[in-house]
């Protein structure tokens, strides 16, 4: 039994197969990479992962728990956070209120105390914030803390989802493409914070990138689909000089 | 300018970030304790509506400013308020029980209503809430046992412990505290993590349910609170009014409440204060003025909504963040002077999908 695993799935628009029979399994403290050209079905199977699409055919199983039924609420509790490729904070909130709402699944404490806030309640708010004030430690988000997402730039909002994600605590993070948008500085970081994450705080990544350097860089194990279909699996390198990956990127005979 | 030093997690948790805080809403509070002392019975009315306005509207705000659900149809469930009060206060419940249960009531209401609703998004729900403030206006005209259906109700002054309150000023001083009592509950609301997923479920749902909030839960939680808050104000203007009647409490009520949150500042608790400060007061001037213009502009029917419709339009153009965001620009402006810069507030569009602020 694999930690994360994907067996058969499928899902299909209309008459589009978006995703055709795919499977895949990582181990824990992995980094997994999904590679493949644009419309290839990477995000659909993250959208599926976190059942905002229910797929037609197949199973998603984490730590040997069939998921692919679960609500897309309860993906975060089970154990799994996820980024988003076009940046999903809340724009009109602070950093600092971005990062605690990544801490709803560790609250228990009751509606109506909240509404009187007694001691309890501001305890248990305390305790959010040091785990917020740790994350924000390690991605180096002093400096905005105080700041409305909307008056940040976009380099920053990137650094800040990944923050976000962090606060749920998983054990599997999901990361869509994690450095478009953002310069070969940028990415470098991106970088060192992907094998801190592994590393550190244990966490096992699934990323959608299609930045090489970064894949290469950081990868475990890398998967090329195209047209929602796996072409290849194995290290960086052989996975980018197999013949069917080279020919889904770059046309060809073969 | 003021450069805040923060030691303390607890600092951003306190109602009061600083000094400034106590200092201006102390003064705050002085005043308003003190007006009934040196004003006369028209304007002590005058305020009182201003206060019952702020508390439905602060129960609007809930809903609309933060969870970001516009609703159409809170009169409705001020009307809810008022009915059920009035209705207990004739079988001799007493004034300080009968309140609550009338809050509760419309808050009930209201989490039933939100139940089917908060499946719906955008147009739909605003659509669904505002055939929802029909059917209750139909429910009161035809439910006549309880509610005097269009011949209307008299409801008679608050008695507290044996004592009736017949004073304006009296009654003024009931409703100031628990307005108060309320905004204290809505602060606390917006500092836990209640209100963090409201607004998360306004600015992106499906980034907040990938975080594990419950969006249909905290929409209907939403929905509850507000309903309370909107409901306990129609307990409170039965005894403003003194007489009930169905028209009281139409789609002009729900459309006014609507307005002075947007024109307060939407997703602001100034707002909706700032809101009601100013349409509550615009009624006054309006009809203040009337006695000055030429008959033929002052008798214009119409002339109220016509002018409320005309500031809603112009609040929308040019400021969307209504009166307090533009008191906060103002603000940033005296405390940076001369260094303000024009594009401080501008923002960087090209990353927003839309303006997500509903």
């Amino acid at each position: 039994m694999s930690f994360f695993e994907i067996e058969n799935l499928s899902l299909s628009f209309g008459g589009v197969k978006a995703v055709d029979g795919v499977n895949f399994a990582m181990e824990k403290g992995e980094v997994f990479t999904i590679v493949g050209p644009n419309g290839a079905g990477k995000s659909t199977i993250f959208n599926m992962i976190s059942s905002f699409y229910a797929p037609d055919e197949g199973h998603i199983r984490f730590k040997g728990e069939d998921i692919t039924e679960a609500r897309a609420d309860a993906i975060a509790r089970i154990g799994i956070a996820r980024t988003f490729q076009n940046i999903e904070l809340f724009e009109h909130s602070t950093l600092l209120q971005n990062l605690l709402i990544g801490r709803e699944i560790h609250n228990r404490v009751p509606v109506l105390r909240q509404l009187i806030f007694d001691p309890g309640v501001r305890r248990a708010e305390l305790e959010h914030r040091r785990k917020v004030e740790d994350v924000i430690d390690f991605l180096e988000l002093a400096h905005y803390r105080d700041e409305r997402i909307a008056n940040l730039p976009y380099g920053v909002r990137k650094k800040i989802e990944l923050g976000r994600a962090l606060c749920v605590e998983p054990e599997l993070l999901l990361l869509d493409e994690p450095a478009s948008g953002l310069n070969p500085e940028e990415t470098e970081d991106m970088g060192f914070w992907i094998d801190d994450i592994k590393n550190d705080l244990g966490i096992s990544v699934l990323m959608i990138e299609h930045d090489m350097s970064l894949v290469n860089e950081v990868s475990d194990r890398v998967l090329a689909l195209n047209n929602g279909c796996v072409i290849a699996e194995g290290s960086a390198q052989e996975v980018q000089n197999h013949p069917d990956v080279v020919a889904a990127y770059l046309g060809g005979a073969a | 300018m003021r450069v805040l030093f923060k030691t303390d997690y607890n600092q951003d948790i306190k109602f009061a970030k600083h000094s400034g805080y106590v200092f201006w809403y102390g003064l705050l509070l002085a005043g308003v304790f003190l007006a009934p002392m040196a004003l006369d019975t028209y304007w002590i009315n005058e305020l009182t509506r201003v206060l019952i306005y702020a508390l439905a509207g602060l129960g609007l705000m809930v809903v609309t400013g933060f969870t970001g659900q516009v609703s159409l149809g809170h009169a409705a469930f001020m009307a809810i308020g008022a009915y059920t009060h009035a209705f207990l206060l004739t079988q001799g419940v007493p004034f300080f029980v009968s309140l609550p249960i009338a809050a509760l009531t419309s808050g009930v209401v209201g989490l039933l209503i939100a139940i089917p609703a908060s499946r719906m998004t955008g147009l739909y729900l605003t659509i669904a809430s505002l055939a929802f403030a029909i059917v209750v206006e139909d429910v009161v005209i035809h439910w006549e046992g309880v509610t005097g259906g269009n011949r209307g109700m008299a409801v008679d002054p608050p008695m507290l412990f044996g004592y009736e309150i017949f004073e304006a000023w009296e009654y003024y001083y009931i409703v100031l505290v628990l307005l108060i009592m309320s905004i204290i509950l809505v602060l606390n609301v917006l500092r836990s993590p209640l209100g963090r997923s409201m607004l998360a479920v306004r600015d992106s749902e499906i980034s907040a349910e990938s975080l594990g909030i419950r969006v249909a839960h905290t929409k209907v939680l939403a929905f509850l609170i507000s309903a309370a808050l909107t409901g306990l104000a129609g307990g409170l203007f039965a005894h403003f009014i003194q007489f009930l009647s169905p028209e009281t409490f139409g789609i002009l009520l729900s459309i006014q409440l609507l307005l002075m949150i947007v024109v307060g500042g939407l997703g602001t608790v100034h707002g909706a204060i700032y809101g009601a400060v100013l349409i509550g007061f615009l009624e006054a001037t309006i009809s203040i003025m009337k006695d000055w213009l030429p008959p033929a502009i002052g008798n214009q029917p119409g002339l109220e909504p016509g002018l409320f419709g005309v500031i809603l339009v112009l609040f929308i153009i040019f400021e969307p963040e209504g009166v307090y965001g533009r008191w906060l620009k103002f603000r940033t402006f005296l405390e940076n002077f001369p260094f303000y810069r024009r594009n401080t507030f501008k923002r960087q569009r090209s990353y927003l999908k839309t303006e997500r602020m509903r």
